[in-house]
Order: structure tokens, then C-alpha cells, then sequence
């Protein structure tokens, strides 16, 4: 083998990538046209296409533009989300049980936002109160985590955090069955939006999700190769000269955004940042130049899927998603560790 | 090419770990840090890389002192193969030896084809091309080793050090990755300081010695000098000599007894 051979090795990688992205980004697109059609009134997919590309009957329009797209179109955030802040976490903890929840980034958003929810409290008000408290515990979650795992070098070991995660998202969950306990008539409201669901999806949801999102996962996938560096060892990319603490917290606050924008716009949601990335590790291999990318096309594809189903299975009524998530994620990735203990990669 | 290094302390909490440690080495060098278990060495081989931040001393790199450079400038001079580097993903070879490019590479800019050819060369250098793209965890432990010194290789040090390399390999194996070791120390004009226990290694192929005990230098110089029976005797608690032999052109030791006084299983 000579350099020439190198080289052909590297540029078949990359080439094999861009397929895998390209593809994923097909099948998304068609789920997407998918699930606009189905659901209580058919509407065929030229229909769909026609009425996103400004045509169609009112009635349809109506159905499609404001009732089916803004959960579609939710779903791909969500999903994309949580799913891409799994394989950071996974990434970063190099463990494989890492994801949003472990650390108790979820609890602290469903806490702050339940706060909102049940004693109208919020440092903004209006649409933004929901997510903003959702945000700001997020925060106030990883700071207390970090706080509380950080040695007097300002070294953070990655089992400290993880233990730690879990204390305070117990502590948190503890508050959130506090809330609803003494929630009286505004019960249902929360228990309903901590199990997890796109029925309340609106346009202005999705424009104050959509921005943070796109910078959440920016700022992660430039931070990919140093990732990859971190996940084979954090001494080890110190010595490939990495700041190793300063990318872990940037990653830390970007994965935590995205979680909190997620979780404030949907409820907690299991499973989909746990399962998908590793799913996708299988499929795709662990450089997260490329697994990062496909977690967030394949997040938003399990997610759009799921919430049709959701909407569908037992029409006209419909089911939290989040049970759903759960009820096929658990089995499935039960099957994929029975099956493939060897090449989980980890 | 000098490497420098003069006062160098570190303390865990309210211990020294390492302590007034000086060092001399230049372009060729092979120098074998021994010392019992605890006495500092790993300590050492972490300050001189940074990944533990000396409370006193510098490290000169051809007079730039090694604090004064960032992260990344130090990666480019300095390359580390750690103790146990267990890469348990499926990364390939080539992967892994790509980032040894990473302190060179900007943000979003790809490999170049000069990156092609140190990476290219590194694992032509360590024998690992005929592997470069199986994945890491379906290597032997010999290979894997070869595969992360091949990354500190990409790095193009001009010291590369290497903490216990020969640990958990079979003979057959420690002698292919000395023998690298010693061709890469000639050939490619490196500086290189190994930390190991293995006492008959270090005398085969190390230029130098440094003795350590309780975080200072017993007795640093030539193996002859250094590797001395009332020295070995003093630090390690054994009877043990060395010796040229002629079979293989270098010095060999034998170890004869140990001379702990309260017997074998207590502490000292």
C-alpha cells in the first residue's frame, strides 16, 4: 500500500459518508410526505406535495399548513435534538448509557418548565415561558452537576459527573411529582406534557426552536474531530492538543440547549437520544463527523414516525409519543444488544 | 534538538510526587526513567507533556520553554504513547494515526496530501500499513501499540515519549516495539524518554538512565554509571548486575535475589 492508497482509503470514506447523509436525507423527505398524508382525512402524496409547493384546495391547505406540518416539522426538532445530544454525551462520557436524561438535563427542564406550567412562574412571559424556564433549569442543572463533580484542579471525572447527574435529575424528578402533586386542577395539563407529545405543536414553537437547534448542532459538529480525539481518550487528545475541559464544557452547554429546547417544546421524550446514535454507530461507524449528521436525520425521521403513529393508532384519539418511543425503543434496543453485544463498539 | 528540563515539582494535595527533577537529552538519546512503583515516574513523563501542570520548574524544547507554548504548538513537538491506550471502538488504524495530524489541521480543513504522506510514512515506519483500515478493536495488542506510536509519529515530535510501551505484550513483541523504538531514535533524530520497570530493556536499548526514588533522581547518566549493583540494590531491594553481552552487543542485567529484610509480601 503507498500514500496513493491512503489517499483512495480516506476519499472512499468520505465518499461512502455522503451517500449515507444523502440517503438518510431522501428517506426523511419521503417520510415526511408520508405522514402529511395520513391521518383522520386522507390526502394523497401529490396532493401533499402540491399544496407545499402552493397549490391545493383550502380545505386541504388548512389541514396540511397548520395542523400536519407544524408537528411534522416539530417532530424533526425534537428528534433531531435529543438524538444528537445522545451521541455528544455518549461521545463525550464514552459510555454507552450517556444521553440528556442520564445526566438530569431532562428532569431540570421538565422541573423549570412544570414551574411555568403549574405556578405560572417565569422570568418571561407569553409564548416564551414555557421554554425559557425549561432553559434556564437545563443550566442551572449542568452547572450544579458540574459543580458538584469538579475536582479542586478543576478536573471533572467522567463517573463523578455521571453519578452526580444522576443524584440531581432524581432530585429534580422528586420536585416535578411535588409540583404535580399539589398541581389541583392543573394536574392533567402537566402530567399530559411530561409524558411527552407534539399535539400542541404551533408555528411560533418552531420558530423559536428552529434558530436554537440549528445553533446547537452547529457548534457540536465543529467540534467533531476533537469529539472523536475525546471519545478514544481525554488524556490522550490533551496530548493531540486538545483542551479537553474546554471543548468537554462547550459540548456540555451545546447538548444541553438543543435537550432543553426538546424537552420544552415536546416533555420528556425516552429513548430516542439513547437508541438512535447507537443504532447509528452500527450502521454508519463511530467518527461523529458522520454519526453526528446522521443521529440528526435519524432522530427527526424516528420522531416524525413515531408522532403518526401516535396520531393514527388508535384515531381519532391519540397516544402520548412519548409512550411510543418507549414501547418500540425498549424492545429494540433489548434485540439490537442480544444480537450485536460484539459490535455495539463499545 | 535539546530537551531541557531543571527543577521540575509536582504535588498530589500535600505530597511531592516528583521534586527538583533536572534532565539533558538531545537529538538520538534514548532515556530510560526507572524506579519503583511510586517513586514518580509516570508523574514525570504527565509534566512533561502538560497533561499535569508542573507547581515548579520549566521544560525547555530548544530553549522555548514549554509552558510559554499553546496546546497545539506543544503537539507538534512533543508526542505521547500513554500506558494503556484501550481503544475499544471500531476506529481503524488509519483513523487513529489521522489524528496525530490534528494539532496541524485548522477547523474545518481536511487532510491534505502532505498530511497523506506523514501519515503514509508513520505507519510505513511502524509496519501498520498493511492494516490501515481494519478497526482498532480487532487488533492485537502488538499492533494496536504499533498503531498509537505511529499517531505520535504523524504528530512529527521531535520528543516522543512513552510510558511502560512494553507492558502487556509478549517477548516477541517488547523486542519489535524496542527495536522500533531504538531504529525511530536514529533514524529519525527523536529524543525519546520511555518510562519502564523492565530493567533489562532499559539497559539494552536506553543511552541514559535516570534512577528515581520517592520523586527524585537516585542517579541519572550512562547504564554503566547508573544501573550500578549498589544502585539497583539501594532503589529497588535486589541484588541484581549488569553486564555486557556479547550475544546481543548491549548490556543485559541479571537479577539475583531480593534483599528485603522483612520478606517477600510486606511493604518496605
Amino acid at each position: 500500500m503507498a500514500a496513493e492508497d491512503i489517499a483512495e482509503l480516506q476519499r472512499a470514506k468520505y465518499a461512502r459518508w455522503s451517500i449515507i447523509i444523502v440517503f438518510l436525507s431522501l428517506v426523511l423527505v419521503a417520510a415526511i410526505i408520508i405522514c402529511l398524508s395520513i391521518g383522520v382525512v386522507s390526502i394523497p402524496f401529490d396532493q401533499v406535495i402540491s399544496i407545499l409547493l402552493g397549490g391545493g384546495s383550502e380545505r386541504d391547505r388548512h389541514i396540511i399548513l397548520n395542523l400536519r406540518l407544524p408537528r411534522v416539522l416539530l417532530g424533526v426538532v425534537v428528534g433531531a435534538s435529543l438524538a444528537v445530544a445522545g451521541a455528544t454525551m455518549q461521545g463525550l462520557f464514552r459510555n454507552p448509557m450517556a444521553s440528556p436524561s442520564v445526566i438530569g438535563i431532562s428532569a431540570g427542564a421538565a422541573f423549570g418548565a412544570s414551574l411555568a406550567l403549574v405556578l405560572g412562574v417565569s422570568w418571561v412571559s407569553g409564548a416564551f415561558a414555557i421554554p425559557a424556564m425549561a432553559f434556564l433549569f437545563a443550566f442551572i442543572t449542568l452547572f450544579l452537576v458540574y459543580a458538584v463533580s469538579r475536582d479542586r484542579r478543576g478536573y471533572v471525572p467522567v463517573e463523578t459527573l455521571l453519578l452526580a447527574g444522576i443524584a440531581i435529575g432524581a432530585l429534580f424528578n422528586a420536585l416535578v411529582s411535588a409540583l404535580q402533586y399539589f398541581a389541583g386542577d392543573k394536574l392533567s395539563g402537566v402530567v399530559f406534557w411530561l409524558m411527552g407529545g407534539l399535539n400542541n405543536a404551533t408555528w411560533d414553537q418552531i420558530l423559536i426552536s428552529i434558530p436554537a437547534v440549528i445553533l446547537g448542532c452547529s457548534i457540536i459538529m465543529t467540534l467533531s474531530r476533537d469529539l472523536n480525539a475525546i471519545m478514544v481518550g481525554e488524556e490522550q487528545a490533551g496530548n493531540l492538543g486538545i483542551n479537553v475541559n474546554q471543548v468537554r464544557m462547550v459540548l456540555l452547554l451545546a447538548a444541553s440547549l438543543v435537550t432543553a429546547i426538546a424537552v420544552s417544546v415536546a416533555g420528556t421524550i425516552g429513548f430516542v437520544g439513547l437508541i438512535i446514535p447507537h443504532v447509528l454507530r452500527i450502521l454508519v461507524g463511530p467518527d461523529h463527523r458522520v454519526l453526528l449528521p446522521a443521529s440528526i436525520i435519524g432522530g427527526a425521521l424516528f420522531m416524525v414516525a413515531t408522532d403518526t403513529l401516535a396520531r393514527t393508532i388508535i384515531s381519532p384519539a391519540e397516544l402520548p409519543v412519548g409512550i411510543i418511543t418507549s414501547i418500540m425503543g425498549a424492545p429494540f434496543f433489548i434485540y439490537l444488544l442480544m444480537s450485536r453485544k460484539k459490535s455495539m463498539g463499545w | 534538538m535539546r530537551l531541557s528540563v531543571h527543577g521540575l515539582s509536582f504535588r498530589y494535595g500535600s505530597t511531592d510526587a516528583i521534586s527538583g527533577i533536572e534532565l539533558e537529552a538531545k537529538e538520538g538519546d534514548i532515556i530510560g526513567i526507572l524506579g519503583p512503583n511510586g517513586s514518580g515516574k509516570t508523574t514525570l513523563l504527565k509534566c512533561l507533556n502538560r497533561s499535569l501542570t508542573p507547581r515548579a520548574g520549566t521544560v525547555m524544547i530548544d530553549d522555548v520553554d514549554s509552558q510559554t507554548l499553546t496546546r497545539k504548538e506543544l503537539a507538534t513537538r512533543m508526542g505521547t504513547v500513554p500506558q494503556s491506550a484501550n481503544i475499544n471502538f471500531p476506529f481503524t488504524a488509519l483513523d487513529i494515526v489521522m489524528m496525530g495530524r490534528l494539532p496541524e489541521l485548522r477547523r474545518f480543513e481536511s487532510e491534505s496530501r502532505k498530511d497523506m504522506d506523514i501519515v503514509m510514512e508513520a505507519m510505513a515506519m511502524t509496519n501498520t500499513v498493511q492494516f490501515a483500515d481494519r478497526p482498532m478493536d480487532q487488533l492485537s495488542g502488538g499492533e494496536r501499540q504499533r498503531v498509537i506510536i505511529a499517531r505520535a509519529l504523524a504528530q512529527k515530535p521531535k520528543v516522543l515519549l512513552l510510558d511502560e510501551p512494553t507492558l502487556h505484550l509478549d517477548v516477541n513483541h517488547q523486542l519489535e516495539i524496542m527495536d522500533l523504538i531504538a531504529a525511530l531514535a536514529n533514524m529519525e533524530r527523536l529524543i525519546v524518554i520511555i518510562v519502564t520497570h523492565d530493567l533489562a530493556l532499559a539497559a539494552r536499548y536506553c543511552t541514559k538512565v535516570l534512577l528515581m526514588q520517592n520523586g527524585s533522581i537516585q542517579a541519572a547518566g550512562e547504564v554503566t554509571d547508573v544501573m550500578t549493583m549498589e544502585n539497583l540494590r539501594k532503589v529497588f531491594l535486589i541484588e541484581a548486575s549488569v553486564y555486557f553481552d556479547e550475544r546481543i552487543g548491549a548490556y543485559s542485567v541479571s537479577i539475583l535475589r531480593s534483599t528485603r529484610s522483612d520478606g517477600p509480601g510486606d511493604r518496605q
